[in-house]
């Protein structure tokens, strides 16, 4: 297990790397400077601030002076909102979008395997066939579309719920936000949970279990539960993956002050060091949860170390 | 040695095969006439409706869908007709959708063809790859892309396709890997084909149904895709739209002219729906063991 963890780091450090040399080649080969603006700077302040910000130095210095910062904890300062560094941006948008993130990833891991069970266990029932018309429904309907519709619905229909915007945590601006979120993930879930359930429940040593008599509560949670969850762990990196799109969706619709917002503004804005930060960090935080699936799964089953 | 072969049976080409099957199913084919529908509609339908995509009719702003004037489908806020505008966006979110699966399921083809055929060292450099792009999340570089480049149509194109070809080159890889041991690759390599050759005119053609139903369920992905950068504001400029683009702009009309989101939802979400049957109609015909 140990070899095993130190192997999979050894390939998590060049993906970094990688990304964010990508990224950097992406931003050098962009017509313009930061500092190009219609107004007349005198040459002297340009190359001072040119020189305050490395960029007089050749590109692979520079990238090598923003890995050393980088490995500081240091993201670089922004070169739109003047006065504030990448750090104090994201810190104010990271809780922000980690707490929707969570409790929505949390909520339909949660909804999901019970659907999905259900569903399995009733197979070919009402229930099943329910479960799966919402899972199809909810993998079609993009979540660009499903959110304007709770809008319409929750928002302007019944009332019950502000349309958008952000309070300092209050819940009802993160009812609207965590069900959609809530309701995209759900989908793939239970669909991934019913068939892996289904295949279990028809292997030999759950047909043993019947035929010795135990109780199907029993078979259910003391046998077929946990080897039914290992492709929903599998899930889970894809999963992260795809909730920064949902992510930058639903923050877009909720006009929810979020990483999601920072990374499209300052995409639109034209921000570098901004967006370079956050594919950085959002990378990071990616290859992370990555590592930690791969490593539970390593865990949960012994035999996929190899 | 002619001869020795039994008297011509009725042919039955396994593709023939596939057909008769695919033929049976009835919401594939439902879908596969739906998806050429809108097609031709999206194609041949502006040029018949009356209205240009970017032309304002000032006596009819935000008018709501009807059958007694020319705007069935109502008009948007500066009195563009909605009806052309899906069809025009749907040009382009087709195109986009197409294009991109093209040159993705090529360049997937290709890398993983060529890792599996080689194996050894290559082949663990080029997967290597793979996973670092499946660790990268794709729609910030498209983004970052698509700023930084500009937000030209081939740049969207090329900016989904870079992160959209993993899928199939990891499926062609492992393919290839069981074709590459079969008799008849075995027999080309004995009679000195070379190495290229026997990739491209051996391996290659026999993955050609699997790479067909690959690309079904790539088109509506890269689809969904192109339409979140749009509704993002980073990806077709106006005048010119597309379905993410329409869907965008009806979102924010919501309370006062629902139509317009409906109507672009609608499209999107029942052509997303028709690929996703046509691809599941056509791996059950092109694998029978599948079932």
């Amino acid at each position: 297990m140990l070899a095993y963890t130190f192997r999979r780091l050894l390939i998590t450090i060049p993906t970094l790397l990688v990304v964010i040399g990508l990224v950097y080649i992406l931003l050098f080969s962009a017509p313009g400077g930061p500092f190009d603006s219609e107004r007349v700077v005198p040459e002297a302040i340009q190359a001072q601030l040119m020189a305050k910000y490395h960029l007089d130095q050749p590109y692979w210095k520079q990238y090598l002076l923003y890995i050393g910062q980088l490995l500081q904890g240091d993201l670089g300062v922004s070169y739109r909102y003047a006065d504030w560094s990448v750090n104090e941006l994201v810190a104010s948008a990271l809780p922000v979008s980690l707490t929707i993130g969570g409790l929505a990833i949390a909520l339909s891991l949660l909804i999901g395997v019970l659907l999905g069970a259900l569903a399995a266990l009733y197979r070919n029932s009402f229930v099943d066939y329910i479960v799966m018309a919402l899972g199809s429904v909810g993998s079609v309907v993009p979540s660009f579309v499903l959110g304007p519709l709770l809008v319409l619905a929750f928002a302007m229909g019944l009332q019950w719920l502000p349309s958008g915007g952000w309070d300092h945590f209050s819940w009802q601006f993160m009812v609207l936000p965590v069900s959609l979120l809530t309701l995209i993930n759900v989908s793939t879930l239970a669909r991934i949970m019913r068939a892996s359930m289904v295949e279990v429940m028809g292997s030999n040593y759950i047909r043993t279990a019947r035929a010795k008599g135990l109780p199907i509560h029993l078979i259910v949670f003391r046998h077929a539960l946990r080897p039914s969850l290992l492709p929903v762990v599998t899930i889970v990196g894809p999963l992260a993956v795809s909730s920064i799109t949902s992510a930058l969706v639903t923050e877009s619709i909720f006009s929810i002050p979020g990483l999601g917002i920072l990374v499209v503004n300052g995409a639109a804005n034209r921000d570098y060091t901004l967006v370079l930060g956050l594919v950085v960090l959002i990378t990071a935080l990616v290859v992370l949860v990555n590592l930690c699936v791969d490593l539970m799964y390593a865990f949960l089953d012994p035999r996929s170390r190899a | 040695m002619h001869s020795s072969i039994p008297a011509a049976e009725p042919e039955r080409s396994p593709w023939r095969d596939a057909m008769q099957r695919f033929g049976r199913n009835k919401a594939a084919v439902t879908s596969l006439v739906f998806l050429v529908f809108v097609t031709a509609l999206c194609v041949i339908g502006p040029w018949l409706l009356p209205h240009a995509y970017d032309s304002t009719d000032w006596d009819a702003l935000k008018l709501p869908p009807s059958f007694t004037n020319s705007h069935f489908w109502g008009t948007d806020e500066s009195g563009r007709d909605l009806l052309v505008r899906c069809l025009v966006g749907g040009r382009i979110s087709l195109m986009v959708g197409i294009l991109t699966t093209l040159t993705s399921i090529a360049l997937g083809v290709v890398w993983g063809a060529t890792a599996g055929y080689l194996g050894g060292a290559v082949d663990q450099v080029m997967m290597r790859i793979v996973d670092i792009m499946y660790a990268v999340p794709y729609l910030l570089i498209a983004i970052l892309l698509v700023t930084v480049l500009g937000r030209d149509f081939y740049l969207v194109v090329l900016a989904i396709t870079a992160f959209s070809w993993m899928d199939t080159a990891r499926l062609v890889r492992g393919q290839t890997l069981s074709l590459r041991k079969m008799e008849f690759v075995e027999a080309a390599r004995a009679m000195g084909v070379s190495t290229p050759r026997i990739v491209f005119e051996h391996i290659v053609p026999n993955l050609l149904g699997l790479v067909l139903v690959y690309a079904t369920v790539t088109v509506p992905s890269v689809i969904l895709t192109e339409s979140v950068l749009s509704f993002l504001g980073l990806g077709i400029q106006e005048p010119m739209t597309s379905w993410g683009v329409l869907i965008h702009d009806g979102a924010q009309m919501l309370d006062s002219a629902a139509w317009l989101l409906i109507f672009p939802a609608l499209m999107l979400s029942l052509t997303l729906y028709s690929f996703n049957y046509l691809g599941d109609g056509l791996r059950d015909a092109l694998d029978p063991k599948d079932r």
